[in-house]
C-alpha cells in the first residue's frame, strides 16, 4: 500500500482553498441522512461535534468523563496562536507556517501547516463570538503575548486558563447542539474498538463505565479526538484518565500510526518529590517570558544548595549560569521546548541540578519583580504562581521556582492524509491524535490553534466529501460485524478480569513509565532503546500473566478500566522504541545520542529521514511494517535550527 | 397570569415573595418601635395609648395592618415551603458539617424565625386580640387643662359596652377618653418570664435580621459596589443593634421600675 | 521515608451503587508523605487494597491540577478539604497531621445521586447548561474580533464568572443543596459580554428553570458556596441572576419564554 498524503497541488496559498472547492457537498436536506461518531470532546471533539451538528448531520459524541467540559484541552494554560497581526509586528499567516514548520524540524507536511496558520485568525473570531473572554488591554481589544520559538507577539491568552476557556466555548457550542437534538451525548463511555464493515469505518464498541454495559453504536464515518499518549510515561502532564486505547484499537484494525517515538518533553514543570507522584504539573511556558532560567555555575554549589547550606538568594549574580540566556542569545529563555528541556537535563546530568533531589533547575523572578513590580507580576502569573505555591508549599515571589522537564504532548499519532482520514476509509483523527501538523516538535500555543482548526474548519469540509460519495443508505447495527466485535471486546475484558496475580496495575504502569523515561525520554540511543524494547516485552509478558484486576464488569470497575488502558500502553511502547530506533537522526522532540552537532544540538538527517514513518499492524507479537511518506519541502529551506 | 404564575413557583419567585415580605416587616419594625418608644413618656400612658387607639381605628392603618398580617403569614408559610423542599434536595445527610464556612444565623433562619413566629403569636394575643376583641383592656380618661398642659389621668368605665373611645373639651378641658392598653403592658412587663422571653425574642430578630435585611437586598438582584456597603451598615447596626436593643429596653426597664 | 509522615485513620463512604445503602468504613493510611496529594494518599490506600483483593475506593479524578473539575470529596465537614480556594487534587497531605481522622463523604445532593462510593453522577449541571449556557452563533461567520471590544473591567468581571469547573462544591457546601453559585456564574459571564446580549433574558429563564426541575435546593444567601468555591466565585453572581430573572420575568413585556428549535 502506498500512502497518499492528497495534499492538493498548486501555490501553498490556494492549496486549502482550491481542495474545498473540489471537495463534493452532501445537500442540506440530506445530511440528517447521516450519522457521525466523534470519540471525545475536548477542544477537537467538541468543535468538530457541535460545527458537524449545526450543518445537520446527527452526531453520536462520547466521552470517558462524567462530562464533556472535563476532556484535558481544559488543562491548557498559555494560549493560542493566530497569525492576526494585531501587534503590528510582522506577523502573517506566512510567518506562522514558517515557524511552525521550522518549529517542527522539518518534519510536518507543508501544506497542512499553511491550512492551519490560515484557518487560525477565524479561530479567534469563532471563540470571542461565543463569549471567550480573551485578556483585553483598557482599549477593549484583545491582548497578545509572545511565545516560545516565535520572535512576534500572536499568542491569545486567557489568564492562565485559555484552555479552558477554549474548551468550555467549545462545550458551549456542544450543548446547544445537543438541547437542539442534533447531539446525542453518552458520557462515561469509553470506546473499546472499532467496527469495520466492508473495509470502512462504520461504528464503535464502547464500554459504559458506569454499569460496564457493552454497546454498539453506529455512523457513517468515525471521528477519534482522543488525545495524546503520554501517559506511556506513567508520569506526564496529561490526566489519568488520558489514554490511547481508542487510537491504538483503531491501529489494529488498519490505522497506520505515524512518527510514534515523536513526544514533546516540556521544559517547565514542577519536580518530582517522590514514588507515590501521580502526575506531573505544567507551569506555562509563558513563564519564560519573564523568568530566567538558571542553575549554578559549579557541582559544588549545587551540592550545597541541595543540602540546604546555601539558600538560591545567596549566590552572587557570577556563580549563576543563566545557560538559555548564555547559548542562545537571540531567542534567550524563549527558546523552543525540546531545546530548553535537553539543556536543564544537561544541567542536572553535569551534578548543577538543585532542589533536594537535585533533578531540577531554578526559573528566577527576581529580576522581574524588580523591574515590574509584584502586582504586575502576580497580574499575569499569579493563578500560577498560587499553582505552584499550592504544590511545593514555597513562595515564588520569594524564592526562585524550581523546574524539571516532563512528558507533555505527543506529535505522534495516528496517521491521517490533508483530509485529516486515517488509512482506514471513513475513520478521521483529529486533534492531538492524529499526527499531522507539528512535525517532530510543537511549539506552544499550537495545540489549541490545532485542535480547533481540525474540529471547527476542517473536518466540516472534508468529511462531505467523504460521506457525499458514500451515500446515505444508514448503517445496521445488526450487521454481523457489530456482533463479532462486540464478542471480541467482551473476552478481552473477560481475559483481564481473569488475572488474579500479585502486582497492581499501576505498579506495571510505573515500571514502563520508568523504562520509557530512561530509554526512550529526552535522549535516545540505539543501545538503550534495544534494552527498553526486550523490558517493554516481558513486562508486557509479566502484566498478562501477574497483573490483579479486582470486581466485574457489570459495576464501576476503576481497576478494570485501567487495566485495559494499560494493556495498550504496553503494546504501544515497544512501537514507539521500534520507531525511535529506526529513526536514526535527531529532530526536535526526538534526540537521538548519537547524531548531534559539535555543539551538542539535534542533527538531522535529511536525506535519509525526510518522511514520515506511518507503521502498520500486522498481528500479535509481530513487528510491525514501516511505511514512509515522503516529505516535498517547496516553501521552506531546510537548515540545521538555530536560535542563537 | 400563567406567567406570573410561574414567576412565583419558581425558586427565584418564592426568594422574592420572602425578600419582599421581609423588607415590609423591617420598614413596619420601624414604625412599631417609634410608636413603642412613647412608652418611656412618664404620662400614665397617655402618648402611647392615644397612639395604640389611632392604629386601630384610623382606616388605611387598619388596611395596612392587615397586609401586615398577611405577611407574616405569607412569609412564614414560604419559609416553610422552602425549607421542605431545600430538605428534599439533601435526603441524606453529611456525618461531618463544617461551621467557620457561613455565620451561624444564615443558616439557623429558621430556628430564627421560629421563634419569633411564636412571640409574633403571644404578642399579639397579648396586645392585640385582648385590646380589640376582648374587655380585658380597661378604659383611661386623661383630661388635659388647655392653659396649663397639664394631663391628669383616672380609670373610666364607660356606660356602653360598645363605647370605643371619644374625644371632647369641656371648660378649656380636653377629656381623652380610650382604652388602657399602657395598663395591659405594665402588667405583662412585670412577668419575669415574659421579660426573658420578649429579650430572648429581641435577640432573635436581632439575628434574624442581621442575616436577613442584605440577604433580601441580595435576593432582590441590588447588590453594588457602592450601596452594598450601606445596606449592610443599615442591617447591622440599625436592624440588628439598635431596633432590637430599643425594643428589649422596654421590659427591662418596665420590670425593673414597677411600682 | 522521612520521619514527618503521616499515620492518619480515614472513614471512608463505601456505597456499591445508587440501589443499595451505603457505609462508613475505616481505613488505616500509614506512612504518608506530607508532599502527597489527597488524591495521591487515597492511591495509596487504593493500591494496598488491591493487594489484599479488596474492592478499591471509587473516587472521580482527571486532571488533577485543579482545572478539570472531575474531582470531589467532602473531607471533614468541606468539600475539596479544609484549605480554601483548591480542589481536593491540589489539597496537600501536610495541611493534615500526625493520627489525625479523616472523614471523606460524596456530594449530598439529591440531584447528585451516588454512583459508587465517593463518585456522583453531576450530569445535572450539564443539562442546565444546555438549557441555555451558550451564545448562539453556528461556526464560521462571525465578525473579527476585535469588531467587538469590550471593556477590559467587564472583561475581566466576565472572566471571574467564567472561571467555574462545573465541580459541585457549591451544591456540596449549601446547607440547601443548592445550585444557584453554578447557574449564575455562567448566567453573569454571557450576561454581562456584549456578545451574550442577545439571549440574556432567554438564558436566565430556562436555565433557572432546568435547574428548578433538577430539584436542587433554594439560596438563602448564606455564603457557604462562595467560602468553599475552589474558583472563588462571587455570590454577587446570584445577585445579577436574581435581577436579570426578575427583569425577564416581570418587567420585559417582549415574548421571551418560548424557544423555537430550528433544524440544526
Amino acid at each position: 500500500m502506498t500512502l497518499d498524503a492528497k495534499i492538493p497541488a498548486g501555490p501553498i496559498a490556494e492549496k486549502w482553498s482550491k481542495h474545498k472547492f473540489n471537495l463534493k457537498l452532501v445537500n442540506p436536506a440530506n445530511k440528517r441522512k447521516y450519522d457521525i461518531i466523534v470519540v471525545g470532546t475536548g477542544l477537537a471533539g467538541a468543535s468538530a461535534a457541535a460545527s458537524l451538528a449545526e450543518l445537520g448531520y446527527n452526531v453520536k459524541a462520547f466521552c470517558f468523563q462524567d462530562s464533556p467540559r472535563r476532556a484535558h484541552s481544559i488543562a491548557a494554560q498559555g494560549g493560542i496562536n493566530a497569525a492576526k497581526n494585531y501587534r503590528n509586528d510582522g506577523d502573517s499567516i506566512y510567518r506562522l507556517f514558517y515557524d511552525t514548520v521550522k518549529g517542527g524540524d522539518y518534519r510536518s507536511r507543508e501544506g497542512n501547516v499553511y491550512r492551519l496558520a490560515e484557518v487560525s485568525v477565524n479561530i479567534i473570531d469563532q471563540c470571542v463570538a461565543q463569549g471567550v473572554p480573551f485578556a483585553r488591554e483598557y482599549g477593549g481589544l484583545l491582548d497578545n503575548r509572545s511565545f516560545g520559538g516565535a520572535q512576534v507577539s500572536r499568542t491569545f491568552y486567557a489568564r492562565g486558563q485559555t484552555g479552558q476557556q477554549l474548551l468550555l466555548g467549545a462545550y458551549s457550542a456542544l450543548n446547544r447542539q445537543i438541547e437542539a437534538g442534533k447531539v446525542k451525548m453518552y458520557t462515561r463511555s469509553e470506546m473499546l474498538d472499532l467496527v469495520m464493515v466492508d473495509g470502512k469505518a462504520q461504528g464503535i464498541v464502547t464500554r459504559n463505565l458506569e454499569n460496564g454495559k457493552i454497546e454498539t453504536h453506529s455512523g457513517h464515518a468515525v471521528l477519534l479526538c482522543t488525545g495524546g499518549y503520554g501517559n506511556v510515561f506513567y508520569l506526564s502532564t496529561n490526566a489519568m484518565g488520558c489514554n490511547v486505547t481508542a487510537a491504538w484499537r483503531a491501529h489494529k484494525r488498519g490505522a497506520f500510526f505515524g512518527n510514534p517515538c515523536y513526544t514533546q518533553i516540556h521544559p517547565t514543570c514542577i519536580p518530582v518529590t517522590g514514588d507515590h507522584q501521580s502526575k506531573l504539573t505544567l507551569m506555562s511556558e509563558s513563564l519564560r517570558n519573564d523568568g530566567r532560567v538558571w542553575a549554578p555555575k559549579t557541582v559544588e554549589l549545587a551540592q550545597k544548595l541541595r543540602k540546604g547550606e546555601l539558600k538560591a538568594a545567596d549566590l552572587k549574580e557570577e556563580d549563576r549560569d543563566y545557560f538559555l540566556e548564555r547559548k542562545y542569545p537571540a531567542f534567550g529563555n524563549l527558546v523552543p521546548r525540546d531545546v530548553a528541556s535537553r539543556n536543564g537535563k544537561e544541567m542536572v546530568d553535569e551534578g548543577r541540578g538543585v532542589g533536594t533531589t537535585g533533578i531540577a533547575v531554578f526559573l528566577d523572578f527576581a529580576d522581574a519583580i524588580k523591574r515590574l513590580g509584584e502586582d504586575a507580576v502576580r497580574a499575569k502569573y499569579g493563578n500560577l504562581f498560587d499553582m505552584y505555591y499550592q504544590i511545593t508549599d514555597e513562595n515564588p515571589y520569594k524564592v526562585p521556582m524550581r523546574i524539571y522537564p516532563a512528558v507533555h504532548y505527543t506529535m505522534g499519532g495516528l496517521w491521517v492524509d490533508y483530509n485529516l482520514m486515517t488509512t482506514i476509509p471513513g475513520l478521521y483523527a483529529l486533534g492531538e491524535c492524529n499526527f499531522s501538523d507539528h512535525g517532530a516538535n510543537r511549539l506552544g500555543a499550537s495545540a489549541l490553534m490545532q485542535g480547533l482548526a481540525d474540529g471547527y474548519f476542517v473536518i466540516p469540509y472534508t468529511v462531505g466529501d467523504y460521506l457525499a460519495k458514500l451515500g446515505p443508505k444508514p448503517v445496521d447495527t445488526n450487521h454481523p460485524a457489530f456482533e463479532q466485535t462486540k464478542k471480541e471486546v467482551e473476552e478481552r475484558i473477560n481475559k483481564l478480569l481473569a488475572l488474579k496475580g500479585t502486582k497492581t496495575v499501576d505498579e506495571i504502569h510505573r515500571q514502563l513509565g520508568h523504562i520509557m523515561w530512561e530509554y526512550c525520554g529526552m535522549a535516545r540511543n540505539e543501545e538503550g532503546l534495544k534494552k527498553a524494547k526486550g523490558m517493554i516485552q516481558e513486562l508486557r509478558a509479566d502484566f498478562w500473566k501477574n497483573a490483579i484486576v479486582l470486581g466485574e464488569n457489570e459495576e464501576f470497575n476503576m481497576s478494570l478500566e485501567k487495566a485495559g488502558r494499560v494493556a495498550d500502553f504496553l503494546e504501544l511502547g515497544e512501537l514507539m522504541v521500534d520507531d525511535a530506533l529506526m529513526r536514526k537522526e535527531s529532530c526536535g522532540g526526538h534526540f537521538r545520542i548519537e547524531s548531534q552537532t559539535d555543539e551538542g544540538e539535534a542533527k538531522r538527517d535529511d536525506e535519509n529521514f525526510a518522511f514520515v514513518a506511518a507503521w502498520e499492524y500486522k498481528g500479535d507479537n509481530q513487528p510491525e511494517e514501516l511505511h514512509k511518506e515522503e516529505l516535498v519541502f517547496e516553501e521552506v529551506h531546510l537548515t540545521q535550527r538555530s536560535y542563537k | 397570569m400563567s406567567e406570573f404564575k410561574e414567576t412565583f413557583n419558581s425558586s427565584l419567585g418564592k426568594k422574592l415573595i420572602m425578600a419582599l415580605t421581609g423588607l415590609f416587616l423591617c420598614t413596619f419594625l420601624i414604625v412599631h418601635l417609634g410608636g413603642n418608644l412613647l412608652l418611656f413618656k412618664n404620662d400614665d400612658g397617655y402618648a402611647f395609648n392615644v397612639y395604640a387607639n389611632f392604629l386601630t381605628h384610623f382606616p388605611p392603618i387598619e388596611v395596612i395592618a392587615y397586609i401586615l398580617y398577611l405577611c407574616i403569614l405569607v412569609h412564614t408559610l414560604y419559609a416553610i415551603i422552602l425549607t421542605v423542599k431545600n430538605r428534599k434536595a439533601r435526603p441524606v445527610g453529611y456525618a461531618v458539617t463544617a461551621s467557620d464556612n457561613a455565620s451561624w444565623n444564615s443558616k439557623n433562619m429558621g430556628l430564627l424565625g421560629s421563634i419569633l413566629f411564636l412571640f409574633i403569636v403571644i404578642h399579639m394575643n397579648d396586645f392585640w386580640y385582648n385590646y380589640k376583641y376582648t374587655d380585658k383592656v380597661g378604659f383611661k380618661e386623661y383630661r388635659t387643662d388647655l392653659s396649663s398642659g397639664i394631663t391628669q389621668s383616672a380609670d373610666f368605665m364607660p356606660a356602653s359596652a360598645k363605647f370605643e373611645n371619644s374625644v371632647s373639651t369641656e371648660n378649656n378641658t380636653e377629656i381623652v377618653r380610650v382604652k388602657d392598653l399602657h395598663a395591659r403592658v405594665q402588667h405583662s412587663f412585670g412577668n419575669l418570664i415574659y421579660v426573658i422571653f420578649y429579650v430572648i425574642a429581641m435577640v432573635a430578630v436581632a439575628f434574624h435580621l442581621k442575616h436577613g435585611f442584605q440577604s433580601a437586598f441580595r435576593t432582590l438582584g441590588w447588590v453594588h459596589r457602592k450601596y452594598t456597603p450601606i445596606v449592610e451598615f443599615i442591617g447591622t447596626w440599625f436592624f440588628a443593634i439598635i431596633m432590637p436593643i430599643g425594643f428589649a429596653l422596654m421590659p427591662i426597664v418596665y420590670y425593673f421600675t414597677r411600682s | 521515608m522521612s520521619a514527618n509522615n503521616l499515620n492518619l485513620t480515614l472513614k471512608v463512604w463505601r456505597q456499591k451503587n445508587a440501589q443499595t445503602a451505603g457505609k462508613f468504613v475505616t481505613y488505616k493510611a500509614e506512612n504518608i508523605s506530607p508532599d502527597m496529594s489527597f488524591l495521591e494518599m487515597l492511591d495509596v490506600v487504593n493500591e494496598s487494597l488491591v493487594h489484599k483483593g479488596e474492592d478499591p475506593i471509587h473516587f472521580d479524578h482527571d486532571c488533577r491540577e485543579g482545572i478539570c473539575g472531575m474531582c470531589s470529596l467532602y473531607i471533614n465537614g468541606h468539600p475539596h478539604g479544609p484549605k480554601r480556594a483548591i480542589t481536593t487534587c491540589q489539597l496537600h497531605m501536610r495541611s493534615f497531621h500526625d493520627g489525625q481522622t479523616i472523614t471523606i463523604e460524596p456530594w449530598r445532593a439529591s440531584p447528585f445521586p451516588v454512583i459508587k462510593d465517593l463518585a456522583v453522577d453531576r450530569s445535572a449541571f450539564d443539562r442546565i447548561q444546555q438549557a441555555g449556557g451558550y451564545v448562539s452563533v453556528n461556526t464560521g461567520g462571525v465578525p473579527d474580533a476585535n469588531e467587538i471590544p469590550i471593556p477590559k473591567v467587564i472583561a475581566d468581571e466576565a472572566f471571574n464568572s467564567a472561571t467555574c469547573i462545573g465541580c459541585g462544591a457549591c451544591v456540596a457546601a449549601c446547607k440547601n443543596a443548592s445550585a444557584m453559585l453554578f447557574v449564575s456564574a455562567k448566567v453573569t459571564q454571557l450576561g454581562m459580554l456584549p456578545q451574550g446580549q442577545p439571549e440574556r433574558y432567554r438564558r436566565v429563564q430556562s436555565m433557572v428553570a432546568q435547574m428548578d426541575a433538577e430539584g436542587f435546593g433554594n439560596c438563602t444567601n448564606t455564603g457557604a458556596c462562595e467560602a468553599e468555591c475552589p474558583k472563588e466565585i462571587k455570590m454577587t453572581n446570584i445577585s445579577r441572576m436574581n435581577n436579570d430573572y426578575f427583569s425577564a420575568k416581570l418587567f420585559r413585556s417582549e415574548e421571551l419564554h418560548e424557544q423555537s428549535q430550528g433544524e440544526g
